[in-house]
């Protein structure tokens, strides 16, 4: 609510609930209304679709972030460890240097080029880690690294061969939610619904991948395919946000971090707990993106970082300060 | 003991095959190495099948082929007349358990949902389980004396405390077939023989068949029904404890000879190493 009412133009609160309930169906056309034409198009045109867009957007990432770090078996994996993320920039980088973000499909070039890249970059992955039919954790993540390493110098020549001084790319990279419009939130909204679900009928599997793989095989689980579905699950669910947002870092670290310290190692509570967490950081870290220098934006991937890192921090140290007084040092 | 965990542990033994586990020629090649050449043994319904051998010498690879996770590159391994490739993984899981040394990584979960991860094979997608899963469970941490540990993560325990666990979590899966991989090589003697104890006494009330690699001689001589002793991924010897434990097969074996006695109590052979044997020798000859 704070973050409907709060901008370059402040709303009252009361109207914004007015704006809202007069689009549901049923509760709305109720006339005279006390707001103005211009703050309902702000509200629902423009910040009401922003505050969805942050809310699929950290929801996606913190669930792939989780699920990512579920089965790596490593709590510094990230939604981009696959090489994702570069992926999508890669082709977003082309589009810009060439003036071709909206060529073909109109405001819808540049998400559908960058998802396509990204789910490719995916695909060399899997492809270069793949050994006598199985995958293995230490490949996936070395050839995700390698992916990365290259992409990102496709992407630094962009950058470089492109004359512009307030360069378009790098503006991209850092993330925006800006001026997206309901477009977007309705094409990244299917993919965190169906993602959710997946990766929820996965929890338990990630569960026992938390005692070993080979425990887990042991007690059941088709290792290998659950492998191949969350990360592909996951990686989708980054191609999807960072094609409609840029890359937003350290949301997909931290929150799945924070609710893991809050809440204990279970994933039928840390996936939806996870979802939840990283929908809220992400509005208000926009919030903060749109209002601090405002009328000047501040990238929200840069907000990301400067609020995540100190927190992150904290917690941590607070963390081992606990587990030390457990143990009685 | 009560009567009623002996009931909830027991499975319906009588009316199954009496072999459990046959092997034909199972081999494993790992690149240009060979691993395994040729295994061929059987596990019989009730006994323990103890697989000894020198590090290197494939047991622990002869362990996987059986428990399902690596496939054999030649031979066949069946699991009470089907062969193991047949069984669906939670049809397997619900067939056989593995109790691995070290089994459990220091996670956050506790004792008691690390025990009901050992149901994973019986429940549905949904997490339901079978009835009566919630009393099994309990039974089995009662009878390990998990209960007053039950609330507490896993990464706050001791090794012995931690590999209970792990021995409850097997429990907890109602295999008829149970797959031990040197399940004692980190705890002391104390621990060992209490790890060994609980595990025999389970066997005997539930009709369940072990197959127990183990590092230790003595232990497998005093636990084991017959033991298979391999050398360089091929069998060498198959035999009752009193019938390999000699010092010239150990001495074969593991090229060290040791000395071998009865134990003064239950009569199972056991060994004792002879140390600074290389040096007598070197002086001799000087």
């Amino acid at each position: 609510m704070a973050s409907l009412s709060l901008g370059s133009v402040t709303v009252p609160a009361g109207h914004i609930v007015g704006i809202v309930a007069s689009h549901v169906p049923g509760l709305g056309g109720y006339s005279p209304h006390p707001w103005s034409v211009q703050e309902e198009q702000i509200i629902w045109k423009v910040r009401l679709a922003r505050v969805a867009l942050g809310m699929l957007v950290g929801a996606a990432l913190s669930l792939a972030g989780a699920a990512f770090q579920g089965v790596l078996r490593n709590p510094l994996a990230d939604p981009f460890t696959l090489g994702v993320s570069s992926g999508a920039s890669v082709g977003a980088a082309f589009l810009l240097y060439f003036g071709l973000q909206t060529a073909f499909f109109g405001q819808w070039t540049l998400p559908l080029i960058a998802f396509v890249t990204a789910l490719a970059a995916l695909a060399v992955v899997l492809r270069m880690s793949v050994m006598d039919g199985k995958w293995h954790i230490e490949t996936l993540i070395l050839s995700g690294t390698v992916m990365q390493a290259f992409l990102g110098a496709v992407v630094a020549f962009f950058i470089a061969m492109s004359k512009q001084v307030i360069n378009d790319i790098v503006y991209w990279l850092m993330g925006s939610l800006a001026m997206r419009g309901w477009a977007y939130p309705a094409l990244v909204g299917p993919y965190v619904a169906l993602g959710f679900v997946v990766l929820l009928a996965h929890a338990k599997a990630l569960n026992l991948f938390a005692i070993g793989e080979r425990q887990a095989a042991h007690l059941g689980v088709n290792v290998e395919r659950t492998k191949i579905v969350v990360l592909v699950t996951a990686s989708m669910l980054t191609a999807a946000s960072v094609s409609v947002a840029g890359v937003i870092g350290f949301v997909g670290l931290i929150v799945p971090h924070l609710v893991r310290l809050t809440v204990g190692p279970d994933y039928r509570l840390l996936l939806p707990l996870s979802a939840l967490g990283g929908a809220i950081y992400v509005l208000w870290a926009d919030t903060l993106a749109r209002t601090l220098l405002s009328p000047t934006e501040i990238p929200i991937g840069v907000v990301t970082a400067f609020l995540g890192a100190p927190f992150f921090y904290d917690a941590a140290a607070q963390a081992q300060a606990g587990a030390r007084s457990m143990r009685g040092v | 003991m009560s009567t009623v965990d002996m009931t909830l542990l027991e499975n319906d033994a009588g009316s199954q095959p009496q072999t459990v586990i046959r092997t034909e020629g199972a081999a494993k090649r790992f690149g240009s190495g060979v691993a395994l050449q040729g295994i061929s043994f059987t596990a019989r319904r009730g006994e323990c099948l103890g697989i000894l051998g020198p590090n290197g010498s494939g047991k622990s690879t002869l362990l996987r082929i059986v428990s399902g996770v690596e496939t054999p590159s030649a031979g066949t391994v069946e699991i009470e007349g089907r062969p193991i490739a047949a069984y669906g993984r939670k049809e397997l899981a619900r067939k056989l358990a593995v109790l691995q040394q070290d089994a459990l990584p220091p996670v956050g979960f506790t004792v008691r949902e690390v025990v009901e991860m050992g149901r994973y094979p019986y429940q549905s997608w949904l997490g339901d389980d079978e009835p009566g899963a919630a009393e099994l469970v309990d039974a089995i941490m009662e009878r390990l004396g998990l209960q007053p540990i039950a609330d507490r993560a896993v990464d706050k325990l001791s090794g012995g405390e931690k590999q209970r666990v792990a021995l409850a979590k097997v429990m907890a899966q109602q295999p008829q077939l149970l797959l031990l991989d040197e399940p004692t090589t980190f705890l002391d003697i104390g621990h060992q023989v209490q790890m060994m104890d609980y595990i025999k006494s389970w066997q005997r009330e539930a009709g369940l068949t072990v197959v127990a690699v183990l590092h230790d001689i003595n232990l497998a001589a005093q636990y084991c029904d017959r033991l298979l002793v391999l050398r360089q991924g091929k069998a060498v010897a198959e035999g009752t404890p009193e019938q390999l434990v000699r010092s010239e097969l150990i001495a074969d074996v593991y090229g060290t000879e040791p000395i071998v006695l009865a134990h003064p109590v239950n009569g199972a052979p056991q060994i004792l190493l002879r140390t600074g044997v290389n040096e007598q020798q070197e002086r001799a000859k000087g």
